[in-house]
């Protein structure tokens, strides 16, 4: 089927593919109707990319570690602990902390579609979205750390969050031994996304060291 | 509905494999086509529930084959096309050739950060006391609506044991369909990974799965 309108279009569309030309298409049309503000989506952008991300469930994770008080509030009430932190919104308006333990790991998914919370967190990798992790996770959660590179003692728990309503699941990982003295901004720097999501374990200060070097 | 996307204990797609230094978007079109999911969707014109609903209806081979923005897109359309905002001619065209219809706001970029902190709460003042309690013993129901549902297939006549009590919250069965809020208890219901994968399963695994007054029975 060809479509005449097409030559309206002064893009180079060679380098463009079906799916890059629709979205533009897509984007036109609903800018055309007034739906949408091309600056509003712009903003949108800009927010995910250069202000919300790891960094604030990182901020939150060392609060927790260094802060009893505020420890207590957020395995009580995270939605107003992480809320006074600043992160606060879309994706994170019903927020709980799993903690992990000595004896106990926990791991977040979403087997039904792409929940996460965006607050503290940010977007999802696409390894989070994807069928091999939703179909694993709540079936065969040590594969799925495997795939990670990481292999827990048989004699751990392990407890799979399944997000399938609008409440959110943050993971507090283990503070790494060795970090006795340190600050909330330094002991930020161990946790990772991953962390955060149960696929990885906070970086001892050893791997810091490595990956701040490489 | 038991779409494509109740990907819960389903085999065969392999290991889960991570990108290096994955970049937030993969190219300019996911950005867009992420924005454009989020600024239609301050609109008005239909809810999470309908949106997550849009997405799981597509066919299976092409929901498994598609990115996850590629689904957004698709899922996009389909809900344009659905309420008459943009026709499939328009997106072909790339232009608009019919007047707009009418949407309950628009979402300007003043006010995204406003509209993204306030994001959209779920939770809604109980009208009845929760039926269950912590340490209950449930039966999630064996049903397979057509429609949509967050009760997962795989958890679907197991036992599990209520361990939290939500509050009350938007039933996405209904709103997804533009029949209501009709907000119910939600619960937080733990399963043995026996109960729901044999005896084969792995001991120490526990599976927590936030579900519904109406997904449940009383053991």
């Amino acid at each position: 089927m060809s479509h005449s309108h097409d030559h309206d279009h002064h893009h180079d569309h060679s380098e463009l593919s079906e799916t890059e030309l629709r979205v533009r298409a897509l984007e036109t049309v609903l800018t055309e109707k007034g739906y949408v503000d091309p600056a509003a989506m712009d903003k949108l952008i800009d927010i995910y990319e250069t202000k919300v991300g790891p960094r604030n469930g990182a901020h939150v994770v060392a609060t927790a570690w260094t802060d009893p008080e505020y420890h207590d509030w957020l395995m009580k009430d995270a939605s107003a602990a992480i809320h006074h932190l600043g992160y606060i919104g879309r994706q994170g308006e019903h927020m709980v902390a799993v903690e992990n333990t000595t004896d106990t790991h926990n791991m977040v998914v979403c087997t039904l579609c792409s929940c996460y919370p965006w607050p503290v967190l940010g977007l999802p990798p696409v390894w989070y979205k994807s069928a091999p992790y939703r179909s694993k996770a709540v079936r065969d959660p040590r594969g799925v750390l495997k795939d990670f590179g990481i292999e827990l003692p048989e004699t751990t728990d392990i407890r799979v969050w399944d997000s399938t309503a609008e409440v959110r699941y943050l993971v507090i990982p283990r503070r790494p031994e060795g970090t006795e003295g340190w600050n909330a901004e330094d002991l930020a720097k161990l946790v990772t996304r991953d962390s955060m999501i149960g696929t990885g374990l906070a970086l001892t200060p050893e791997q810091l060291c490595e990956a701040v070097s490489s | 509905m038991n779409g494509a996307q109740d990907l819960g204990g389903m085999m065969g797609f392999g290991p889960v494999v991570q990108e290096d230094n994955e970049p937030l978007f993969h190219g300019d079109w996911e950005r867009r086509a992420f924005a454009a999911t989020l600024a239609m969707g301050a609109t008005g014109s239909w809810t999470l529930d309908a949106s997550r609903h849009a997405r799981e209806t597509l066919a299976p081979a092409q929901y498994l084959s598609s990115s996850y923005y590629q689904i957004w897109l698709a899922g996009l359309e389909k809900l344009l096309a659905e309420r008459g905002l943009v026709t499939a001619d328009e997106i072909a065209a790339g232009h608009a050739l019919t007047p707009p219809a009418p949407v309950k706001r628009k979402l300007m970029a003043d006010d995204v950060e406003t509209t993204l902190a306030k994001g959209g709460p779920v939770d809604r003042p109980a009208s009845a006391p929760a039926t269950f309690a912590v340490g209950d013993h449930v039966v999630a129901r064996n049903m397979h609506p057509e429609s949509h549902t967050r009760l997962p297939r795989y958890v679907r006549g197991r036992p599990g044991v209520i361990e939290a009590v939500h509050g009350v919250h938007v039933f996405p069965d209904t709103n997804a369909h533009g029949l209501g809020e009709q907000p119910h208890w939600l619960y937080g219901v733990a399963f043995r990974a026996a109960d729901l994968w044999g005896a084969d399963a792995d001991p120490k695994l526990t599976v927590r799965v936030d579900l519904w007054e109406p997904y449940l029975d009383p053991a």
